[in-house]
């Protein structure tokens, strides 16, 4: 099992015929997803690696002939609102928005309609999520072959506001013989569609997943939320968590961001050392190191080290 | 972005919120002009982009004209915590029968803006709310809908405000909620919000920031309204040459993103590091294995050998800098071999030995097998994903600096 | 700041007989990703500054008769 994605879950990419897009088709294909179509106002009849396009969502949906189940959006962030509502409301109720640079006002707006519709948002400013050797939704990992590399299935759960640590944790889970059941970049952005606490309760669910392990950032205030879900629920998971951007706290650091827009410390609660007590304080294992993750989680298993 | 106390006054009042007849003024002669049409005693204050003013010696009174250019003239001159000011408010002193705040904040875990008010306003509300909770009224707004009065009115009448105040300041917190809104704002406030001994409301400080990301779209308010320049930034610190250089390379080619950073950086040890949590994650191994980096910096996006290039040499060009640290978290988009050349190829262009120069490459990924053979042919130890990050970092700085602290 | 160097870690080279054909020239200039080909009146010239950016994506190999356009790895000494 897994959270999220199946062998059975069909999706479009919308705006397809960008760069980026073009990569991140080929990289979904090849690892078996079923692209089922891409959007790109004004590019009807185009194909891109075989995958047919569309001018809408609507379009997209009759072609296939019946609900498709997500959508990568991956247009400028001008365009982006108008695309995931587009996506929402033509019954798509899972988007991953790789976009970065979105105002938080539109972000609100997505994911306050998303709410209403029953639909989920992950991202925006994200590279999607992999369920190893059952599907890829985005450009997570990179080419099947090097996703495959980082990705074996297993028992941990992977959430990270950074694309890249997302697959940096994965593979050192990987390498240590544990491998992953799900991992979901959820985006660096201050409002993200999905936190680490609403999908927690997936991961919850969901019978393969045995321990999770968290990557997170100064900035925000999620990583409390979690805190507090733990705290609220009688959790079966054990979680590990990685806090990077310690040097942030430093006081000639005020005032600025690094990696990612969500950095942007607004209140005391929002600093490193603040977040790790708080997690540490609802039993969250927080480690030093990047590379004590593998060790730390096989203990929480039980598993011979 | 920011904005001066003159500008988020203007916000506020194109909101349709009252404001008292205030007017900017850069020069000690306007400060005189505008004290004499408002006709009474005035309230100087300098226009600065950072807080405590006050004690600075930055807001002074004046009851005559003359003696309001006298003041306009010491403020205007007066640094404050480094920042010189745009220029001086000249403000009739209101009679205040009572100071409330009004301010507007994004809610984070809520996702959407968060209302807040308190009946104790003229002091910072972080304060009043560890203090006196029961002082700060809640409530949330939509993103998608419009903002009906009534949800400020709930949140003023949460702090045991009723009668006419509640009736006056309701479209108050209401009006300041839309501009949020509308206006891409990260943060509207206004404290003090003062009743007046006449009754009315007027809003007699605001402090208003936008978001960076919303600039763009904006456009209107910023260059129209308040007459904001493309280039006036209001960066909280002014870049060091090594961050201008790194922005104009990374501007002047499409492919990838670069930055680099210095300010706040003292020591010796060269970062050319990524992508966003990769370089956070580095940066944090290095410091806690007793490492002092010279700079902080991000490679992404697959950039071009070209750019590559660039950010290593400039950082191979601060001073103190006779070695760098290439690493990143395994690259899916970016690529080994790419980045290889382009920092190789600043050793050559520098005249240095690319194997004395780099002293640790880990960058795991895309193109690696490529990469390593470039790597090889220059005398560069090529360490794939079983060198840690955390090992990476204190190979760095044992090379560099010495034995870890 | 030190000179620019090119073709540090690869070489492309294009056959004479090609190298004069305007059709050629036309499409490698438009296949090459990183510009690394101009067509210049029909001749194909080489912008020596964009050398070293090549991907290896192997589109100027497709572009061209067989064996006539050659990209080398200076770094290993093997041939595209």
């Amino acid at each position: 099992m897994s959270i999220l994605l199946t062998t059975e879950t069909t999706f479009i990419v919308q705006g397809i015929t960008g760069r980026e897009a073009v990569n991140l088709t080929r990289e979904c294909l090849d690892y078996g997803s079923k692209v089922v179509g891409g959007v790109t106002p004004g590019r009807k009849g185009r194909e891109v690696h075989g995958v047919p396009v569309f001018d809408t969502v609507a379009q997209a949906v009759e072609h296939h002939g019946g609900p498709i189940d997500g959508s990568v959006v991956t247009v400028p962030p001008a365009f982006t609102k108008d695309a995931v509502f587009e996506a929402i409301l033509n019954g798509i109720k899972l988007v991953v928005v790789v976009t970065e640079r979105i105002p938080r006002g539109d972000v609100a707006q997505m994911v306050e309609l998303a709410d209403r519709e029953g639909a989920r948002i992950i991202g925006p400013n994200c590279l999607g999520l992999i369920v190893p050797g059952v599907c890829k939704m985005g450009g997570i990992g990179g080419p099947a072959k090097d996703a495959a590399k980082a990705y074996a299935p297993g028992p941990v759960g992977v959430m990270s506001r950074s694309g890249g640590m997302t697959t940096e944790i994965s593979s050192s889970l990987t390498q240590a013989g544990l491998g992953v059941s799900t991992a979901v970049s959820i985006g660096g952005d201050a409002i993200i569609g999905s936190t680490y606490a609403e999908l927690m309760p997936l991961f919850e669910a969901d019978e393969q997943t045995k321990a999770i392990v968290i990557y997170t950032e100064p900035g925000g205030r999620m990583e409390a939320q979690l805190a507090a879900w733990v705290k609220d629920n009688d959790s079966r998971l054990p979680i590990v968590a990685f806090m990077a951007g310690k040097f942030m706290d430093d006081e000639e650091m005020k005032g600025m961001s690094f990696g990612h827009a969500g950095t942007i410390v607004e209140g005391v609660e929002d600093t490193a050392t603040e977040k790790i007590a708080r997690l540490e304080a609802a039993g969250i294992r927080v480690v030093e190191r990047i590379d004590e993750i593998p060790a730390v989680v096989k203990e929480k298993l039980g598993v011979a080290a | 972005m920011r904005f001066f106390e003159f500008e988020a006054r203007k916000i506020v009042e194109l909101a349709g919120i009252p404001v008292t007849k205030y007017g900017f003024c850069t020069t000690p002669e306007e400060a005189r002009a505008v004290a004499a049409e408002i006709g009474g005693p005035v309230v100087i204050k300098s226009q600065v982009l950072t807080g405590g003013r006050m004690k600075a010696g930055g807001v002074k009174f004046a009851d005559t004209p003359e003696e309001a250019a006298e003041h306009a003239a010491a403020i205007l001159q007066l640094e404050i915590n480094g920042h010189m000011p745009r220029g001086v408010l000249v403000d009739p002193k209101a009679e205040v029968k009572q100071e409330y705040y009004a301010g507007v904040v994004w809610d984070g875990t809520a996702k959407r803006p968060l209302m807040l008010f308190s009946d104790m306003g003229g002091i910072d509300i972080e304060e009043v709310a560890r203090t006196h909770p029961d002082h700060v009224g809640r409530g949330h707004v939509s993103n998608l809908f419009p903002i009906p009065d009534f949800e400020a009115k709930q949140a003023i009448a949460a702090t045991g405000v009723s009668g006419s105040q509640l009736n006056r300041a309701t479209p108050i917190l209401a009006r300041l909620a839309r501009l949020f809104r509308e206006n891409d704002m990260t943060l509207a406030e206004i404290n003090p919000l003062a009743e007046l001994t006449d009754g009315s409301f007027v809003a007699l400080d605001a402090h208003m920031e936008m978001e960076n990301e919303a600039v763009g779209r904006q456009k209107r308010l910023l260059r129209g309204e308040l007459g904001i320049a493309e280039d006036d930034d209001r960066e909280p610190y002014e870049h060091s040459k090594f961050e201008e250089a790194v922005a104009a390379i990374d501007a002047a080619d499409h492919r990838g993103v670069i930055q680099g950073k210095d300010h706040g950086f003292t020591g010796n040890l060269g970062l050319v590091i990524g992508a966003g949590g990769g370089s956070l994650t580095l940066t944090d191994a290095v410091r806690n294995q007793g490492g002092k980096p010279a700079n902080y910096s991000e490679i992404g996006g697959n950039p071009s050998v070209a750019k590559a290039c660039g950010l290593a040499k400039e950082v191979l060009e601060k001073d103190g800098v006779e070695k760098i640290a290439v690493m990143m978290s395994i690259v899916s988009n970016t690529r080994v071999d790419i980045v290889a050349r382009g920092v190789i190829k600043a050793c050559l262009e520098l005249g240095k030995d690319p194997g004395e120069t780099i002293a640790i490459f880990r960058i795991p990924g895309a193109w690696e097998d490529e990469g390593e053979k470039i790597l090889a042919k220059y005398g560069v130890e090529y360490c794939d994903r079983s060198v840690s990050m955390w090992e990476a970092a204190g190979r760095a700085v044992a090379k560099i600096q010495g034995a870890p602290a | 700041m030190a000179d620019q160097l090119n073709k540090v870690f690869i070489e492309v080279e294009v056959d004479a007989q090609v190298a004069n054909d305007p059709a050629i020239a036309a499409k490698l200039e438009e296949v090459c990703p990183v510009d690394i080909f101009k067509n210049a009146g029909g001749q194909v010239e080489i912008v020596d500054a964009n050398v070293d950016e090549c991907v290896l994506c192997k589109l100027c190999l497709e572009a061209a008769p067989a064996g006539a356009v050659h990209v080398r790895k200076l770094y290993d000494g093997t041939e595209l």
